[in-house]
C-alpha cells in the first residue's frame, strides 16, 4: 500500500512521506495481526511504567489492562470522604506510554463490585467520542479497545459515561493521561533530541464534597447518596479540593518526589476538567509543552505554564540546587488552601554562585 | 442562680443552661471551691530548649538547652473548657471561638488565638477574684513534665556550605513524625493525667503560651549575638512546639509554625499572685501597648 501511494505522488511528497514514521498509512487486521505485541503493566502516579525513550524497532501493539474500582477515598488530612471511582484504583489513573506509530489495546474491566456503568474517552484517539461510545461496559462486563497513536503528545483519558454522569465521574476521579512519544524521543526547538533522566505524573483534580448545615464536609453511604447533593456543589464551580495525586498532601512527605541536582525531570500534569497553571517554586520549566503536543517546538524558561482543562501538558526542568521544591498550582489559594501542592526533594551540591544569603537575617544596624 | 454559673465554671455540668440573666453576674463568683481545679507545680530544674529560631555561624542551628528553675505556681488540671469560654463569650468579654458543634460535652475549647486566650484570663480573672494567665513555655515545659516534647527537629550537624542539607533533613524529620489525623475534640481527660495530675497534655489541642517567638544570632561559642523578639507570634506547646500568630485560630493555617501543624488550639491558666509573674505579664502588656497589638 505504502509503495502504491509513493508511485502516485511526487518526489518531494515522497520524500516527505519517508521522513514520516511507518504505518503512518492504514493498515489492515491482517498487518496489524503481524504486529510485534507488548504487555505493560501499570503503575500507579506519581510514577510511570518503565520505557524506552526512543522507540526500539518498528510499531507494535501495546497491551494495557485497567480494572475500574468504585470506592471511597480520603481526600484531605481531616479525612474527609470522596464517593472515588478510579481507573485502575488510583487517582488519577495510571499514565501509558507508547511511540507514535504503536496501537493502544486497552482491556477496560468494570466488576460486577461497582454499581455503575463507565467507559474511557481517549483525547489521543480519533472517532468514537475518543472510544467513549466503543467501550461503555456494565458492572460484570469488560471490553477491549484498540487505538492507533497517530499523534504525539501527552492527552488525557477520562471516563464520559452519559449526559450529567460526564462531569461526575470525572470530578469523583476518573480521568489519566496517556503520552505518546516521537519515534525518535523528544526534541528541542532545533530538532536535537532531550531526554530524561525521571518521569514523573502529577494529576491534579477538584473535587465537590457537600457540607452539612455547621460546615462541615458530608459522608455518604455510597455513591448515589452523594450524587445530588455533589452536583448541586459542582454546578457552583467552586471546588473544596483542588489536590495532586487524589488527595491534598498525597505527594508530600514520605510521598514527596525524589531527583538529585543535574538531573533532567520529565513532569506530566493533566486536570481533566479545571485549568490549571503549575509552577516549580525556586526552579523553572527549561522546555515546556504547555499544550503537551511535541510536534510544536517546547516553549523556553517559563515560569508557570498553563494547563487547559482537559488537556495534559508536560515540562523537563534540569535541577541545579538542592532543596526542597514546592510544585503547585499557582493559585496560591488552591494551592495552600484547596490542596494543589506536592513537594520535590532534591540532593546534591549548593551552587553559590547561583545564589548566596550573604548576610544572615539579624538586627537593623543602628548608627 | 449563682450555682448555675458555678457549675458551668467548675465544668462538672454536662449540660449547662444558663439563664440570660445569669450572664452579668459572673463577677460573683469568689468561691475558691468552684473555679477550675488547678494543680500546684513546684519548682523544679529543667533542662530547656529555648524557643525561638537560632542562626549560629549564619545557618540555621538547634535551639541552645538551657538550664531553668521554674515553678511555685498552680495550674489548670484541665485544658479550659468550651462551656466555661462560652460564658466569657455570653459576658461579651471573649470572641465566640471558631470551633463549632461541639455544645453539650464537656470538651476543651478550640478556634481560639492568642488573643482570645488572654481576654478569657482577665475575665476569669474578674470572675473568680484570682489572677489568671497564660502560662509561659518554660511553665508549660514544667507542667507538662515526662510529656514535653519541645522543637520538632533533632540537632544533627549540617553543612555550613550547603543550606539545603538542613532543610532537607528537618524536612524528613517532619515527614517521619507525621501522626495520624486526630480531627475529633475529644472530651477533656480524654488523654489522661501526667506525672503531675495534669490532664490531657500532648492530645491533640496544642496550647497558647504567653512567650513570645524570638531570634537569636549565636556566635561560634554560643554566646548571643543578637536577639530579636517578635510577640505578634507566640509559642505553643503541646505534641511538639509551634510558632503561630496571635490571630490564628486554626492550627492548621499555620501562621509562622514549624513542622506539622498543630491540630488546634486551645488553652490552660496559670493561677499566682508571686510578684515575678506579674512583672513579666507587666511587660507583655507594655510590648503590647508600644506596639499596637
Ligand atoms: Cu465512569
Amino acid at each position: 500500500m505504502f509503495t502504491r501511494r509513493q508511485a502516485l505522488m511526487g518526489a518531494a511528497a515522497a520524500a516527505m512521506l519517508a521522513a514520516m514514521p511507518p504505518m503512518a498509512a492504514f493498515a489492515n487486521e491482517t498487518e496489524i495481526a503481524a504486529l510485534p505485541r507488548e504487555q505493560v503493566a501499570l503503575v500507579a502516579p506519581p510514577f510511570v511504567h518503565a520505557h524506552s525513550q526512543v522507540a526500539q524497532g518498528g510499531p507494535k501493539v501495546v497491551e494495557f489492562t485497567m480494572t475500574i474500582e468504585e470506592k471511597p477515598v480520603v481526600i484531605d488530612d481531616e479525612g474527609t470522604v470522596l464517593q472515588g471511582m478510579t481507573f485502575d484504583g488510583s487517582i488519577p489513573g495510571p499514565m501509558m506510554v507508547v511511540h507514535e506509530g504503536d496501537y493502544v489495546e486497552l482491556t477496560l474491566v468494570n466488576p460486577g463490585s461497582n454499581s455503575m456503568p463507565h467507559n474511557i474517552d481517549f483525547h489521543a484517539a480519533t472517532g468514537a467520542l475518543g472510544g467513549g461510545a466503543l467501550t461503555l461496559v456494565n458492572p460484570g462486563e469488560q471490553v477491549k479497545l484498540r487505538f492507533k497513536a497517530t499523534r504525539t503528545g501527552t492527552f488525557v483519558y477520562h471516563c464520559a459515561p452519559e449526559g450529567p454522569m460526564i462531569p461526575w465521574h470525572v470530578v469523583s476521579g476518573m480521568s489519566g493521561t496517556i503520552m505518546i512519544l516521537p519515534r525518535d524521543g523528544l526534541k528541542n526547538e532545533k530538532g536535537e533530541p532531550l531526554t530524561y533522566d525521571k518521569v514523573f505524573y502529577v494529576g491534579e483534580n477538584d473535587f465537590y464534597i457537600p457540607r452539612d448545615e455547621d460546615g462541615n464536609f458530608k459522608a455518604y453511604e455510597n455513591h448515589g447518596e452523594s450524587y445530588a447533593d455533589t452536583l448541586e456543589v459542582m454546578k457552583g464551580l467552586v471546588p473544596t479540593h483542588v489536590v495532586f495525586n487524589g488527595a491534598k498532601g498525597a505527594l508530600t512527605g514520605d510521598n514527596a518526589m525524589k531527583a538529585r541536582v543535574g538531573e533532567t525531570v520529565l513532569i506530566v500534569h493533566s486536570q481533566a476538567n479545571r485549568d490549571t497553571r503549575p509552577h516549580l517554586i525556586g526552579g523553572h520549566g527549561d522546555y515546556v509543552w504547555e499544550e503537551g503536543k511535541f510536534a510544536n517546538p517546547p516553549a523556553k524558561d517559563l515560569e508557570t505554564w498553563f494547563i487547559r482543562g482537559g488537556s495534559a501538558g508536560a515540562a523537563l526542568y534540569t535541577f541545579l540546587q538542592p532543596g526542597v521544591y514546592a510544585y503547585v498550582n499557582h493559585n496560591l489559594i488552591e494551592a495552600v488552601e484547596l490542596g494543589a501542592t506536592a513537594h520535590f526533594l532534591v540532593e546534591g551540591d549548593w551552587n553559590d554562585d547561583l545564589m548566596k544569603q550573604v548576610e544572615a537575617p539579624g538586627p537593623i544596624p543602628t548608627h | 442562680m449563682p450555682h448555675h454559673l458555678i457549675d458551668a465554671l467548675v465544668g462538672a455540668a454536662a449540660a449547662l443552661v444558663l439563664p440570660a440573666t445569669a450572664a452579668g453576674i459572673a463577677h460573683n463568683v469568689t468561691l475558691a471551691s468552684d473555679i477550675a481545679a488547678t494543680v500546684e507545680v513546684r519548682t523544679v530544674s529543667l533542662e530547656f530548649p529555648v524557643p525561638g529560631e537560632f542562626l549560629k555561624d549564619a545557618i540555621p542551628a538547634a535551639s541552645p538547652v538551657e538550664k531553668v528553675n521554674v515553678g511555685g505556681f498552680r495550674i489548670m488540671k484541665q485544658q479550659v473548657g468550651a462551656a466555661a469560654y462560652a460564658l466569657c463569650v455570653s459576658d461579651s468579654a471573649c470572641e465566640p471561638a471558631d470551633s463549632a458543634g461541639h455544645t453539650g460535652e464537656d470538651v476543651p475549647v478550640t478556634g481560639v488565638n492568642y488573643r482570645d486566650a488572654v481576654a478569657f484570663a482577665e475575665w476569669y480573672s474578674r470572675a473568680t477574684g484570682y489572677p489568671w494567665r497564660l502560662p509561659t513555655a518554660e511553665e508549660a515545659a514544667a507542667a507538662a513534665g515526662e510529656r514535653f516534647a519541645g522543637d520538632a527537629f533533632s540537632a544533627a550537624a549540617d553543612d555550613p556550605a550547603n543550606p539545603a542539607v538542613a532543610w532537607l533533613r528537618r524536612y524528613r524529620e517532619e515527614a517521619a513524625a507525621k501522626r495520624p489525623a486526630d480531627p475529633a475534640i475529644k472530651v477533656r481527660g480524654y488523654y489522661g493525667v501526667n506525672a503531675n495530675g495534669i490532664e490531657d497534655f500532648g492530645g491533640n489541642v496544642w496550647e497558647w503560651t504567653s512567650t513570645c517567638y524570638s531570634r537569636t544570632t549565636l556566635a561560634k561559642d554560643g554566646a548571643v549575638e543578637s536577639r530579636t523578639d517578635n510577640c505578634g507570634v507566640r509559642v505553643l506547646e503541646g505534641l511538639h512546639r509551634a510558632y503561630m500568630s496571635g490571630f490564628v485560630r486554626d492550627g492548621k493555617s499555620g501562621g509562622c509554625s514549624v513542622g506539622t501543624p498543630p491540630q488546634h488550639l486551645g488553652f490552660r491558666l496559670v493561677r499566682d499572685d508571686s510578684p515575678l509573674a506579674h512583672a513579666r505579664l507587666a511587660a507583655v502588656r507594655a510590648w503590647e501597648r508600644a506596639t499596637g497589638s
